[in-house]
């Protein structure tokens, strides 16, 4: 035991462990995999995105850059940003680049919230959203979607969150881990709320190219919510680029001035080659997205059909790489599902309880995975439903 | 059409069963759509794609021969272009933009070979007045596929 004088922090010692991480301990060391736990895609950034920061690095591009990001990079998000949602961000403050959509979230989070506050946290989602609020000082307040819902959020639901600590709500779609999308339509009852109780709404929208069904709506874009909206967005997803470490947030500018405050003391600025290769994404990288897009979409497919033969119940997702199939009629938990199928089948998938308490009964198998793989992980996750006496009556597995 | 042919470009006969999942079309859609490039001669043949170089007995010669011919008043080059196609030892040829006129990519057991081709063949056969031979020494890439060591693919095998 180290000497107490050593310890960690109270808010350290009760940060829960990500469920992600405690799986990811179970999967290591073992081979032959298939891996349907992995949430980035597994394409690698396109060769002229690459190719420009290589060239930026040669050139001498290594220093720190401005608070707020190299000015080309955001008049090009800017531009971007009218391009697709056709609202207008002045460069200048009301977009900062941050270091991945992690960094965004966490200087959102402690940039509005004073002790107390509270934020409203949709689950199941991506697994950073409550410790950001936890480690901001704020108590995030969970609101559950359902499948009935389509895993939509409910205005009803987050009405009946609202307390008179409610500063923000949290708004993630196209959704991790369970797929779900929100049109316009759906969204505009959230836009009233938070205009009848004055709240900030942070949109997670980093899966935002990556939708199938229908098109992707901007929750700023909608009447009123530009001025009240913090947009969350990154390379990660869409241009296969993860370890790049590139987000960038937009909106108001006094927030936004508050966040790149608290990110020149903690960051200082976002990596500058992966700027450089960020400006060349949004110049050239469309036809790459489409390209990715597309492949995701027919493994989507495949794999919904593959469920379907199955009779493994999956909520149809319209967006980002992820399915979130159900596993309760097994009788197992979502624990001892994603146990069994990987020591027995040797499939990693994770389990939904991973991403809140309501993802009890489901798996979360991504599709940013070779078709090949996709094909065999059915045909091992068949053989797992069979020994449990639930495998489908529909044809057999094999032929996908 | 695209989507389906970049499919078949790239995995070869895919049962349309699953094409058609893929793509979210019927069976039948994907069919009619296969006959009818078949028809149109977009659709020519499923042909795997094969790297000569890593099977050392098999091993096979390929050189790149820039060609300048007579144009014929009313046909260009597509008279001489299909005399020389008809060489066995042509694998593709083409109507060039640039210097040379066409070029004639041709396959042989080893260098004598193509050069014997080149001398006793294709330099003689009326309306090609000269050749230029480059013999390929590596082959990098073919068909989009590269055939450099891929790095390992780093991702850990789970994420959030
Ligand atoms: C919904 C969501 N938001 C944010 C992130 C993190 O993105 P970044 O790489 O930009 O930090 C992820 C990554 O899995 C995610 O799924």
């Amino acid at each position: 035991m180290p000497s107490p004088g050593l310890r960690s922090s109270r808010l350290a010692i009760d940060l829960p462990p990500s469920g992600i991480r405690e799986f990811f301990d179970l999967v290591s060391g073992r081979e032959d995999v298939i891996s349907l736990g992995v949430g980035e895609p597994d394409f690698s950034t396109p060769w002229k995105i690459c190719d420009e920061a290589i060239d930026g690095l040669r050139r001498g591009y290594t220093s720190y850059t401005s608070n707020w990001g190299m000015s080309e990079l955001r008049e090009a998000l800017a531009a971007d940003l009218h391009h697709r949602h056709g609202l207008t961000y002045d460069p200048a403050d009301q977009i900062l680049a941050t270091n991945g959509v992690s960094e965004g979230l966490d200087l959102a989070m402690r940039a509005l919230l004073d002790p107390g506050d509270e934020v409203i946290v949709p689950e199941p989602c991506f697994v950073a959203y409550k410790p950001a609020v936890l480690l901001a000082g704020g108590r995030p307040v969970v609101v559950e979607t359902r499948v009935e819902d389509s895993f939509k959020l409910r205005p009803e639901a987050v009405e009946a969150a609202i307390t008179p600590r409610t500063r923000a709500l949290m708004i993630s779609y196209p959704n991790n881990p369970t797929g779900a999308v929100m049109s316009r339509e759906e969204l505009l009852p959230l836009a009233e709320l938070a205009e009848k109780h004055d709240l900030v709404v942070i949109s997670d929208e980093i899966y935002a190219y990556l939708t199938y069904v229908g098109t992707h709506t901007g929750f700023a874009s909608l009447p009123g919510m530009q001025e009240r909206t913090i947009l969350l967005d990154g390379f990660s997803k869409a241009y296969a680029m993860t370890g790049w470490r590139l987000g960038y947030a937009a909106g108001p500018a006094h927030l936004l001035e508050s966040m790149m405050r608290i990110h020149s003391y903690t960051a200082m600025s976002a990596p500058t080659m992966a700027q450089i290769g960020a400006i060349e994404a949004l110049r050239h990288g469309s036809q790459d997205v489409q390209y990715m897009v597309g492949h995701y979409n027919q493994r989507r497919r495949l794999l919904l059909a593959g469920y379907k033969r199955l009779d493994l119940p999956c909520f149809e997702p319209g967006g980002a790489f992820y399915t979130f199939p159900s596993i309760a009629h097994t009788g197992l938990t979502s624990a001892e599902f994603s146990s069994r199928l990987l020591f027995e089948e040797n499939v990693a998938a994770v389990p939904g309880t991973a991403f809140g308490a309501c993802g009890e009964g489901y798996l979360r198998c991504t599709y940013a995975t070779h078709l090949d793989l996709l094909k065999e992980a059915l045909v091992r996750i068949g053989h797992l439903l069979e020994r449990l006496g639930c495998a489908g009556t529909g044809a057999d597995p094999e032929s996908v | 059409m695209k989507s389906l042919l970049e499919i078949l470009k790239t995995e070869g006969p895919v049962d349309p069963d699953e094409i058609a999942i893929r793509l979210g079309r019927t069976r039948d859609e994907v069919e009619a759509e296969l006959e009818s490039l078949r028809q149109e001669g977009i659709l020519l043949r499923y042909s795997a794609l094969v790297n000569w170089e890593a099977a050392p007995d098999l091993k096979k010669v390929y050189a790149f021969i820039n060609v300048s011919a007579t144009p014929e008043h009313g046909r260009g080059f597509d008279k001489v272009a299909e005399y020389v196609s008809q060489f066995e030892e042509v694998h593709s040829l083409y109507l060039m933009s640039g210097g040379a006129d066409l070029c004639v990519v041709v396959e042989g057991r080893d260098f004598r070979d193509i050069a014997r081709f080149v001398a006793e063949k294709l330099a003689p056969t009326p309306g090609v007045t000269s050749t230029s031979t480059s013999f390929v020494l590596k082959t990098y890439k073919m068909e989009g596929v590269s055939l450099m060591a891929e790095s390992k693919n780093s991702r850990l095998a789970v994420t959030p």
